[in-house]
C-alpha cells in the first residue's frame, strides 16, 4: 500500500449485522459474506474541521434552546473521543439525540402516550477539543416501551455519533447509564456480548457533578486506530 | 464527620471506566428517531444550493435545530444527481434508512487531511461530505459533482467512486459500499471492483436513467443484495 496507514478492523466487540433477538435486522442485513478489502485513500479520509460549514454552530447546552426549562433531571454527559492506541481524537463532530425524561421523543413517528415536552427537542452537537474532550449538559431521558416483543421496554440511552478521522471510523452508537437494570435485557444492546457491551455504559463522576446543580455522566468514546505497519499486499 | 467525605467517588460499577475493558466502542443502531438529531438542511446537496437532505414532515419546525451555513459558491467540475432507493430483504422501501457519501472532488482530491497530495486542487467550495434521509418510499438524493480518480494500493488508478454509508433502524451497524458510475473510465481495472466476485459487480454500478440522475439502489438483503465491504 506504498505506506498508507490502515486503521485497525473492527474488533469482537461490535455486534453482527443479523441479531433475531432486534427483530428488525431479519430483513435489513446481508447474507452474503462481506468483501473484504485493504483501506484505500477514500477509506482513509474524511472531512477535515470543517463542521460548521455542515451541521451548523455548535449546540452543546440541550436545557436551554426554548422558552423555559426542561423538566426532568439536569445532567453534564462528557468525556473524551480517542482511538484504540488511547490517543485523542481532537477536532471531530459528535452528534447526540435522545428522548426527554419522560422517554418520549420529539419525533412525529414516536406515538408513545408519555408528554412532549415543548421545553425540550433533544439533539445537538459539539467539537472535541485538542485533548478529545467533548461537554453536553442535557436532562436524563427516561425508558420507552417499543414493539420488538411483548413488555419490550428501551434501557435509557443517549444516541451518539462521530466521524473520526477517517471513512473507515464512522461510529454510531449509543450511551446507557450505570444505575439500569434493562440493560441486560434489551435486545439492541445485548447484541454486544459481554464484557464489550460494558463500554456503552457510562460512569457516574462526581469530580464533574456540580454542586447543587447537576449530576455528570462520563462517557469516553474509542474510535478504531492506525495499525502500527501499513497493510501487506 | 469523616474528612474525605466530599471526595468520594461512587464505586465503579460495569462502566467505560474499568481500564480492562478499554477497546472501540461497540456500533449500536440510529433506530427510527434519527431526523431531528443527524439529516441537516442542505445535508444532501454537496453543491451547497438547496436544503434536501432532512424529513421535515417528520420534525416539528420549532424542534428542528440542524441548520447549516449555505453553500460558498458553485464547486468545479460536472453536477450530477444520485438517487436510489434502500429495500429490505422481501423488497419492501426502507422509509427509516440515512445514506452518507463521502468522495474525492472532480480533480480526485479529497478534503481532509490524509489527503496530502499537493498537485492535485482542492476546490474551496467542495467538502465531498453529505447525509440524507430516505423519503417515506425510501428513496434518497443527493446533488453533488463526479468525483475525479484517486490512487489505489500499489501504482493502480481507482475508477471515479462515491464511498456510501447505510445505517437504519434494524441495522446495528453500519454498512459501507461504494457507488461506481456504469460509464466509468477504468472500470476494469478498478482494484476494488476486482476484489467483488463479477456475478455481483452490477450492484455497484449506478446507472443513468432518462431525467439524468444516476439511479443507485441498495438492496440490504435479497436476491439482489447490494455488496458491502468488510474495510
Ligand atoms: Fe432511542
Amino acid at each position: 500500500m506504498n505506506g498508507l496507514l490502515q486503521f485497525a478492523r473492527e474488533d469482537r466487540g461490535f455486534p453482527p449485522s443479523l441479531f433475531p433477538d432486534y427483530r428488525a435486522t431479519v430483513a435489513r442485513s446481508p447474507r452474503e459474506a462481506l468483501v473484504h478489502m485493504p483501506q484505500t485513500l477514500t477509506e482513509v479520509t474524511g472531512p477535515g474541521p470543517v463542521w460548521d460549514k455542515l451541521m451548523g454552530p455548535a449546540i452543546h447546552d440541550l436545557t436551554t434552546q426554548h422558552k423555559g426549562a426542561p423538566l426532568g433531571q439536569r445532567i453534564i454527559v462528557f468525556g473524551r473521543v480517542l482511538d484504540e492506541n488511547a490517543r485523542p481524537v481532537p477536532n471531530t463532530i459528535v452528534e447526540v439525540w435522545q428522548a426527554n425524561a419522560a422517554g418520549r421523543y420529539i419525533h412525529r413517528k414516536d406515538d408513545w402516550d408519555a408528554p412532549i415536552d415543548p421545553n425540550f427537542t433533544g439533539a445537538g452537537h459539539v467539537i472535541s477539543d485538542a485533548e478529545g474532550n467533548y461537554r453536553f449538559i442535557s436532562i436524563r431521558p427516561g425508558a420507552y416501551p417499543w414493539g420488538n416483543h411483548k413488555n419490550a421496554w428501551r434501557p435509557a440511552h443517549i444516541h451518539f455519533s462521530l466521524l473520526g478521522p477517517a471513512f473507515a471510523t464512522r461510529l454510531v452508537t449509543q450511551m446507557y447509564f450505570p444505575d439500569d437494570p434493562l440493560i441486560d435485557i434489551d435486545p439492541i444492546a445485548n447484541a454486544v456480548p459481554l464484557p464489550y457491551r460494558d463500554r456503552m455504559v457510562s460512569q457516574l463522576d462526581m469530580a464533574t457533578t456540580t454542586p447543587n446543580w447537576a449530576l455528570a455522566y462520563r462517557f469516553d468514546i474509542v474510535l478504531r486506530g492506525k495499525n502500527q505497519t501499513p497493510f501487506e499486499e | 464527620m469523616t474528612l474525605d467525605l466530599e471526595h468520594r467517588e461512587a464505586l465503579p460499577r460495569h462502566d467505560n471506566q474499568n481500564p480492562d475493558l478499554f477497546g472501540q466502542t461497540p456500533s449500536q443502531t440510529v433506530g427510527p428517531y434519527f431526523h431531528y438529531g443527524l439529516p441537516w438542511k442542505g445535508g444532501a446537496d454537496l453543491l451547497g444550493q438547496s436544503e434536501i437532505g432532512p424529513r421535515l414532515d417528520l420534525v416539528p419546525p420549532e424542534h428542528f435545530v440542524l441548520n447549516n451555513a449555505h453553500g460558498s459558491g458553485m464547486p468545479q467540475g460536472e453536477a450530477i444527481e444520485i438517487k436510489g432507493v434502500v429495500l429490505d430483504a422481501d423488497g419492501a422501501p426502507v422509509p427509516d434508512a440515512m445514506i452518507e457519501i463521502w468522495q474525492a472532488n472532480a480533480a480526485g482530491r479529497y478534503n481532509g487531511d490524509a489527503d496530502m497530495r499537493e498537485d492535485v486542487p482542492l476546490d474551496p467550495h467542495f467538502i465531498g461530505f453529505g447525509r440524507a434521509a430516505a423519503s417515506a418510499e425510501g428513496i434518497y438524493h443527493f446533488r453533488t459533482v463526479r468525483p475525479g480518480r484517486v490512487p489505489g494500493p500499489g501504482n493502480t488508478l481507482q475508477a471515479p467512486h462515491v464511498a456510501v454509508s447505510v445505517f437504519g433502524r434494524g441495522l446495528l451497524k453500519r454498512l459501507a459500499t461504494r457507488l461506481y458510475f456504469a460509464d466509468g473510465e477504468g472500470l476494469d481495472m478498478d482494484p476494488i471492483l476486482s476484489l467483488v466476485p463479477e456475478t455481483r459487480r452490477h450492484t455497484l454500478l449506478a446507472q443513468k436513467r432518462d431525467d439524468g440522475a444516476w439511479w443507485f439502489p441498495i438492496h440490504l438483503s435479497g436476491a439482489h443484495e447490494t455488496v458491502f465491504f468488510d474495510l
